[in-house]
């Protein structure tokens, strides 16, 4: 593998991981200042549920980026192999998804959810083995 | 006070995991009956959307974003996404002893780093403590 593929495969594993970290942290951002789902559809039902999730323009954008991140995945299978791109973006999905929380959500991402951070990651590094 | 869950939300976390393991699972066995779809016969999609596998998959799936969104509503991401990688270990389990394939050493490792990961988060709290409660939606 030259220097420039290299290059290439670990920039589009990098953009799948990146869209896939803020998709998720936008979705979970919008959910948070939504509220309680449950609480929300005992008042006003499962309709005003529904629209309480959909008019929210962080989770809009979380939905997009987590599109972004489908279609980039797409694009790096296409160019890199599926046993290398799929763990590769799945693990450093997980443990930038523990960094962005504490960083954005401001979750307590004590000792023992780093270490399930990196347990999971290294899981499922292997499972692609 | 510690946040600790209903067995509701336990079932919708359960949920979580499984939707998205066997949805993919389903995804997969319905397009490898429909077979390979190229950039010139996307056409092909639309046919694989009346094959009962995929629409069982893709029904799978919707649930799947559901109970993902209504867990995220009151759990915290960093509690939530080791429960959704638990589906890797649900495919792994259902290849070995559904489908009868070969689980080498390594995946075993790997499924056991995962329970162990789940594990560590599932006993503790499952939301961060906020000085103010956020604000509901209208």
């Amino acid at each position: 593998m030259t220097a420039a593929s290299t290059l290439v495969t670990w920039t589009t594993i990098l953009t799948v991981a990146g869209t896939a970290i803020a998709g998720d942290v936008l979705t979970a951002k919008a959910m948070r200042n939504i509220g309680d789902l449950d609480i929300i559809r005992a008042k006003s039902g499962l309709s005003g549920a529904i629209k309480a999730v959909v008019g929210s323009t962080t989770f809009l954008l979380g939905v997009l980026c987590m599109a972004l991140s489908f279609f980039s995945l797409l694009f790096t299978l296409s160019n890199v192999d599926v046993s290398l791109a799929a763990p590769a973006s799945a693990s450093l999905t997980f443990i930038g998804n523990a960094v962005a929380a504490k960083l954005f959500l401001h979750e307590n991402v004590d000792r023992r959810r780093w270490l399930a951070a990196l347990f999971v990651c290294a899981g499922v590094a292997l499972l692609a083995k | 006070m510690k946040h600790t869950l209903t067995p509701q939300r336990y079932l919708i976390l359960l949920c979580v995991m499984l939707t998205a393991s066997v949805g993919d699972t389903l995804l997969s066995h319905g397009m490898s009956q429909v077979g390979p779809v190229s950039i010139h016969h996307l056409g092909l999609l639309f046919v694989a959307l009346k094959n009962p596998w995929v629409i069982s998959g893709i029904l799978l799936l919707l649930g799947f974003f559901a109970s993902y969104l209504t867990a995220l509503s009151w759990a915290d991401l960093t509690f939530v996404l080791p429960s959704t990688a638990f589906g890797y270990v649900v495919v792994a389990l259902l290849s070995r002893f559904w489908l009868h394939e070969t689980i080498s050493f390594y995946r075993w490792l790997g499924i056991i780093l995962i329970v162990c990961g789940v594990g560590f988060v599932a006993n503790g709290p499952s939301l961060t403590e906020k000085a103010q409660p956020a604000e509901a939606a209208q």
